[in-house]
């Protein structure tokens, strides 16, 4: 058993995941592919957005992969961080803006 | 960028033998990954053979004003190895023989070679209509004497392809050079004043991306459109079509690939993107690369590699059209390289 969660190798094998489960991995990878599809948005876009999300989720097989993804479509150092910070902001506004929710909660309890 | 050619810094990788030996073993040697051969043979492609020969490619120096930092060449103004009249007066006698239209003018930098213009002008009378120039842009400004580079290339009616790593200062500047960006927006303008590159002009003006990493080119066609926006909006550049092309694993971006320990990642890169129809179109079979000093080659990969072809002909005195046609093509997994996604050819993928 390997002592890390995440080894970067596994990313190649996530195709794998049809073994188990053929019919669900299959319409699975074949939803993803077309999600990425050039479409209303431009690959390019999405590619963004998905380095996004990957950050929003801490998932480091999506980091790893459309940081990479990014790069070979000439995406800026300068758009991705960008980007990040969309997810950030979205992020920490999402924590903040609870904060209106506390605020009712202590004015409705204090005197 | 680097600043020597690995010739100059003594590197071990400049022995073309150490790069083979990379190539063949590790990954390759344990079965993990495919030998390109045994990849070819999967779709009855091998031997990959020379069809009629189309495009004569001549590397006419290895001298370079640029050290970009993937440079398969290992070109730079360190290396002296520059083509003499006497093997460009060979190369014009097979011109004048040979059923290949079009002449492929590289280097280094072509035009560094002080008898660039004068083989140009014979080979225009020996017959050649078709000249294509692979000019890195910056040489254009490097220097007065090439100042009216642009008026010569027209007067030829030359295809002029050159390197654009990306539309932004950063990453080309990083690639190719401090420099480099602003030299080179400033030489395309100039094209595009004596009219290479505008709309419906017959005057051909390409740009070829290549990664500046351990990463594979995107979609050319998006790509395209990114690169001719950008240059339009920001530059008010026009050019024709764009070729992203793979880096190969030999030379300097392998030596770059070992170094960042990117080596096995991208060689998996290349395998996975790996496309059987792009084989019938890579460049060596309807190229012959002669080198500086007029060995042939099958391109300019095996010439740097020193790969020579697999015929009884091995220099350019004694072609033979003939004897050269439907000959082996020598292959390793750099290979690998051309077949990638929608294949690497400066000729072959017309978006
Ligand atoms: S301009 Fe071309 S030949 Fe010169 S160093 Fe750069 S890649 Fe090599
Ligand atoms: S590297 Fe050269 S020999 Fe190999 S496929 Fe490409 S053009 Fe052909």
């Amino acid at each position: 058993m390997q002592k890390t969660y995440y080894d970067p190798a596994d990313l190649k094998k996530f195709g794998k995941i049809s073994d188990w489960n053929k019919e669900l991995g299959d319409k699975f990878f074949e939803y993803y592919g077309k999600v990425f599809e050039e479409g209303a948005l431009s690959a390019r876009e999405k590619s963004l957005i998905a380095l996004a999300v990957a950050h929003a989720i801490q998932c480091p097989y999506c980091i790893d992969a459309y940081s990479g993804d990014g790069l070979q479509r000439g995406i800026t150092k300068e758009e991705m961080m960008e980007a990040l910070h969309v997810a950030a902001a979205i992020r920490g506004g999402a924590s903040l803006v609870h904060g209106v929710q506390m605020m009712n909660k202590v004015n409705k309890l204090e005197m | 960028m680097a600043t020597k050619s690995l010739h100059k810094r003594e590197s071990n990788l400049a022995n073309s033998n150490k790069q083979l030996e990379i190539l063949s073993n590790g990954i390759f040697q344990s079965g993990e990954l495919p030998t390109f051969k045994n990849k070819i043979a999967e779709t009855n492609q091998f031997p990959l053979k020379a069809k009629k020969l189309e495009v004569l490619q001549i590397n006419v120096g290895y001298m370079c004003n640029q050290v970009c930092e993937h440079c398969h060449v290992d070109a730079g103004p360190d290396r002296k190895e520059i083509m003499t009249r006497e093997t460009m007066l060979q190369c014009l006698e097979v011109i004048k023989n040979t059923g290949a239209h079009t002449l492929d003018l590289t280097g280094g930098a072509p035009e560094m070679n002080p008898d660039f213009r004068w083989f140009v002008e014979e080979a225009a009378k020996a017959g050649i209509k078709d000249f294509i120039v692979r000019s890195n842009l910056t040489i254009i400004r490097a220097n007065k004497k090439y100042h009216d580079l642009p008026e010569f290339f027209k007067k030829f009616n030359i295809h002029v392809v050159s390197s654009m790593p990306h539309w932004t200062r950063g990453k080309t500047d990083k690639q190719r050079g401090d420099g480099v960006f602003d030299k080179s927006i400033k030489a395309l303008q100039e094209l595009n004043e004596v009219g290479y590159g505008m709309p419906n002009s017959n005057l051909r003006l390409d740009l070829v991306y290549n990664p500046s990493g351990a990463f594979l080119p995107g979609d050319q066609t998006s790509m395209q459109k990114d690169f001719k926006k950008a240059l339009k909006d920001d530059f008010d550049i026009e050019f024709h079509n764009l070729f992203a092309i793979t880096n190969l694993p030999i030379s300097r971006f392998l030596d770059y690939l070992i170094a960042s320990e990117n080596y096995e990642d991208y060689m998996y890169a290349l395998v996975e993107a790996y496309n059987p129809v792009a084989v019938s179109n890579v460049m060596c079979t309807n190229t012959i690369s002669v080198s500086w000093d007029g060995y042939l080659y099958d391109c300019d990969f095996n010439q740097m590699l020193e790969l020579p072809v697999n015929s009884k002909i091995k220099h350019i005195s004694n072609y033979n059209e003939e004897l050269l046609e439907g000959r082996d093509i020598v292959i390793s997994q750099h290979c690998y390289g051309c077949t990638a996604g929608a294949g690497s050819s400066c000729q072959g993928v017309v978006a």
